[in-house]
């Protein structure tokens, strides 16, 4: 039901709903109907065809609609039209104490919950002003490197079952499934853990979980060469992907597509190097670049950042130092169970974080992050209240679609299709 | 069974009551195996990749196909408002109507005890073949057209394209093996092989064969009329029910037939060790075999472009077939 | 980020350029703040774009927001990086809202209007349509200037922060026939 304090009569509300309801025509009170649906270029040519992939299309990768004019087999125009997964999740975030609010972000992307947590929890880290332990920096690394790893083997599985290579989906989900068997060992859930916690992390590992991380470390390198060696060898997939998709770098900038996209055209921009919102400075790892920028480019760079990711995860796992796994600031962060039973003020502070939440000052930032698919940076506006007053999510895939346009053009249906895998879109996190 | 082939007996007739129980038991053994076909293509592939596939209905999942066929034949028959009702019905028809007539020529055996091991030995044999499999492509463009659909249409036309630019290469990488065989007749193709099996002189024309088999099937890689990621699902798009169950069907008895033909044009067919009764066993090991591989190709390699077909067919399977035709030629007038 | 002389520099330098442009600068956790006046928006981002010695030419993030009780009420935000010297600039556009003062909650009164950033960052086109799509801030000059997230018939400015809510009815099998007109 409605909101009490909004006080809106109800004949309003009767309108508003019966012109809306969910008739897709809606009639004009001058009595003209109106069609809002997407207006395609009409075309004198009778050859020019207009289709509509999506939203039920399986190889949209989720609910996105293309309006695609064709000619024969070649792409004239394109048009992503996207919404058919609005969840309003950065509207709800606003109804929720800024520590709640955490399990709504995390479910934007649903391939890469660990970055928008840490997104998001560095933000209000920054804005409250508290510095995280070490132990925690390094778990939210190696957390988010397998978070990284895992969403690339989604993108690869999902690639090469569009590029009709269907073995390779069951081969990625197999490892994948080890690196979910490894976040529900430390954070209880395989998705959407909840592990970030505003000043470290929810939960110490537990143990034995640095031994399985090794041991994913020391079997998954192999099986990315068999990877390789099942795709770089096939004459057909080099022939799918090679000198397909290009486009320039400085357009790419132009459109502000990060992430390995702007890498394969040869842009060395990641974030984890130039900006310092976790100790990656700590590690030794390389950033992959591409040469030309086509589909085969794409999918070498993030093949090799599957092998970097592993690299800094086995450092990081190695030296994982001793300590704290969140700050010890009551204010902020739940006193540890075992105290509430004997101490009055950690009951005290349970209680009030519990119920109220804690207040973070007015104010405004961005932060972003390096995650799978480019950067991806969290906006919050605090009003000094317990609950955020707006929080905003730029969400990489949501970027990058902009730029399906200028691959695909002049190009042919099939291509559309593997140009879209490659971008890796996301539509949960585009639509949020 | 030395020296020179026998020529063709036309002069053999059979009893037309033993016609009609041939026709029955062919027709009752195929179907028999082809629903177990459909289970071994989701067990290989499974396997293939790392997990059971199905194993829940009956002993190691033997009964999947009754279940899905009953899970076919319950579903609503399905019509988008904008389909030919008449031709839309007759699409699936005709693809599965071909492929049962293709059945009628594969050799199983020579003459055992006055009894043909095979449906009928036509003196025009592979001819036959092209003839009845062309008829297939009429239903996948009827049934793609009248769909009303522009996935379905998309779907038809490349299909009628990749017809017209395969069914030329098959033609000419089988020329070869006429020529050393001399007959068109599938009976006396296979006791010509009786020597050297033909896939050893016509490795090039079975190569071709092969491929272009697969564009024929419309196999992985070329299965770009079905295209799941960018048709959705090509001329079937549209169809529900037992229809597309149909489509199904037809898939799995061309790849039977084409891995028959190829058994017996390049394999020796149901030559093998052993009394000639056991000339079914041998085609059947044979076909097996080449059915096998259409499996483990599907799950290995990835799907090609349309362009690329189109190149492949034209600019590379199209003069292979043709030198190798011509080579043979030569080389049969020579001898 | 430019540190606090260096942004104040730069208000100088580009209020010296466009009179009046740059109203206020800010520096808050780690992060340079330029707030200006909505009507000279494109010449600020034109200028930090161009000048040499500043060159943000990356547009990381276009945003909007809704400060309800504050006046100028909506502010679109440019989060504005230079890639080389790895510095960000935060740009904040106010804007007033042209209906405050009358009862407008489903936001059918007139729209606040900036111009358009798409010809300088193309990568705002989407970013812009989805502040549209939300807050009903309309960008003069954008090519495609739709919803792109909520339903193309849809009505009000969710992100608002006095849109009401809570009251969109869902509809079941069982309560269809109760809806008026929806299935017709």
């Amino acid at each position: 039901m409605l909101d009490p304090r909004t006080k809106l009569e109800e004949s309003k509300i009767a309108d508003q709903f019966a012109g809306r309801g969910l008739n897709p025509l809606i009639e004009d009170p001058d009595g003209a109907v109106v069609t809002p649906m997407v207006e395609s270029e009409t075309s004198t040519d009778e050859q020019v065809m207009t289709i509509n992939m999506g939203p039920h299309h399986p190889a949209t990768h989720g609910v996105l609609r293309l309006v695609v004019s064709l000619k024969g087999e070649y792409v004239l125009d394109l048009k992503p039209v996207m919404g058919y997964v609005h969840t309003g999740i950065e509207k709800s975030c606003e109804q929720k104490s800024f520590w709640k609010a955490i399990p709504f972000v995390e479910r934007m992307d649903y391939l890469s919950y660990f970055f928008q947590m840490q997104a998001y929890c560095g933000c209000v880290e920054r804005m409250i002003g508290m510095e995280i332990p070490k132990r925690a920096e390094y778990l939210r690394i190696i957390h988010m490197e397998l978070n990284r790893i895992h969403s690339h083997l989604v993108w690869l599985g999902t690639t090469a079952l569009d590029l009709g290579a269907m073995s390779m989906f069951w081969y990625c989900f197999n490892v994948r499934d080890r690196i979910l068997d490894l976040f529900e060992m430390s954070a209880g859930q395989r998705m959407h853990t909840r592990y970030f916690q505003v000043g470290g992390v929810a939960e110490d590992i537990p143990v034995g979980f640095t031994e399985k991380v090794k041991a994913f470390c020391r079997e998954t390198p192999e099986r990315v060469d068999q990877y390789e060696a099942l795709l770089d060898r096939n004459e057909i997939f080099l022939q799918r992907t090679r000198d397909v998709g290009i486009v320039s770098r400085e357009r790419l900038l132009e459109l502000g597509v990060t992430g390995p996209l702007l890498r394969a055209a040869g842009e060395p921009w990641d974030l984890r190097k130039v900006t310092d919102y976790l100790p990656y400075g700590d590690f030794d790892f390389s950033v992959p670049v591409g040469t030309v920028g086509d589909n085969y480019d794409r999918y070498r760079v993030r093949v090799a950042e599957i092998r970097e990711s592993i690299k800094i995860i086995e450092q990081a796992v190695e030296g994982l130092p001793e300590g704290p796994h969140i700050a010890d600031d009551r204010k902020y962060v739940l006193p540890p169970r075992d105290e509430l039973g004997t101490s009055m003020e950690s009951l005290i502070h349970h209680f009030k974080l519990v119920t109220e939440g804690f207040r973070v000052p007015p104010g405004e930032l961005y932060n972003p992050v390096e995650g799978p698919r480019g950067e991806t940076g969290c906006f919050i506006v605090a009003d000094g209240s317990a609950k955020p007053a707006r929080v905003h999510f730029r969400d990489s895939s949501f970027i990058n679609l902009q730029s399906l346009k200028d691959m695909c053009v002049g190009g042919l249906v099939a291509d559309l299709i593997v140009n879209l895998a490659m971008l890796d879109p996301i539509l949960g996190g585009i639509d949020r | 069974m030395n020296g020179f082939p026998p020529i063709a007996d036309t002069a053999f007739a059979e009893a037309p009551w033993l016609l009609v129980v041939k026709s029955i038991v062919i027709f009752g053994v195929m179907f028999a195996i082809l629903p177990l076909l459909t289970v071994l293509e989701r067990k290989l592939l499974g396997r293939f990749q790392q997990r059971y596939g199905p194993n829940r209905v009956g002993p190691v999942g033997l009964l999947q196909p009754l279940a899905d066929v009953g899970k076919l034949l319950g579903k609503e028959h399905f019509r988008p408002d904008g389909a030919v009702p008449f031709l839309f019905a007759i699409g699936p028809l005709l693809v599965v109507l071909s492929g049962i007539l293709a059945i009628a020529i594969i050799p199983f055996g020579n003459v055992v005890d006055g009894v043909g091991l095979y449906g009928i030995d036509v003196s025009i044999g592979i001819l036959y073949f092209f003839a009845v499999g062309s008829i297939a492509f009429y239903g996948l463009l009827l049934a793609g057209w009248s769909s009303g659909s522009k996935y379905s249409f998309l779907g038809a036309m490349r299909a009628a394209a990749q017809l017209i630019s395969y069914e030329v290469a098959m033609g000419l990488s089988l020329l070869g093996v006429i020529f050393m065989a001399g007959s068109l007749s599938l009976v006396d193709i296979v006791e010509a092989q009786s020597g050297l099996w033909f896939i050893v002189p016509q490795i090039v024309g079975f190569l071709v064969f092969m491929l272009a088999g697969f564009a024929e099937t419309n196999r992985t890689p070329f299965d770009l009329p079905e295209a799941d990621a960018e048709l959705v699902a090509g001329y079937q798009t549209e169809y529900g029910g037992m229809r597309f169950g149909s489509f199904l069907l037809a898939e799995y008895i061309e790849i039977t037939v084409v891995s028959a033909i190829g058994a017996a044009m390049f394999l020796g067919g149901f030559l093998g060790p052993g009394p000639d009764w056991l000339g079914p066993l041998w085609m059947g090991i044979k076909t097996f075999v080449l059915i096998l591989m259409f499996i483990w190709i599907r799950a290995t390699i990835p799907r090609v472009r349309y362009d690329q077909l189109m190149s492949l067919g034209w600019k590379i399977l199209l003069p292979i077939a043709t030198l190798n035709a011509l080579v043979t030629a030569v080389v049969v007038t020579l001898t | 980020m430019p540190d606090a002389v260096g942004l104040e520099l730069i208000a100088k330098e580009i209020n010296a350029a466009h009179e009046g442009a740059v109203r206020e600068t800010g520096h808050e956790y780690g992060s340079a703040t330029l707030v200006i006046a909505a009507g000279k928006n494109l010449e600020v981002l034109r200028w930090l774009e161009e000048t040499p010695g500043q060159e943000y030419t990356f547009c990381s993030s276009v945003h909007g927001a809704d400060y309800l009780p504050a006046e100028p009420r909506f502010a679109v935000h440019y989060e504005l990086l230079n890639r080389d010297r790895v510095e960000r600039i935060h740009v904040k556009a106010l804007l007033g809202d042209p209906s405050a003062g009358t009862d407008d909650r489903w936001g059918e009164g007139p729209l606040p209007t900036l111009r358009s950033s798409v010809g300088i960052f193309p990568t705002a086109e989407f970013q812009e349509r989805e502040i549209y799509d939300f807050f009903g801030i309309v960008f003069d000059g954008h090519p495609d200037l739709r919803r792109i997230t909520m339903p193309e018939d849809y009505v009000g400015w969710p992100q608002r922060r006095d849109f009401p809510i809570g009251g969109e009815p869902v509809i079941f099998t069982n309560t269809e026939r109760e809806r008026a007109g929806w299935y017709e």
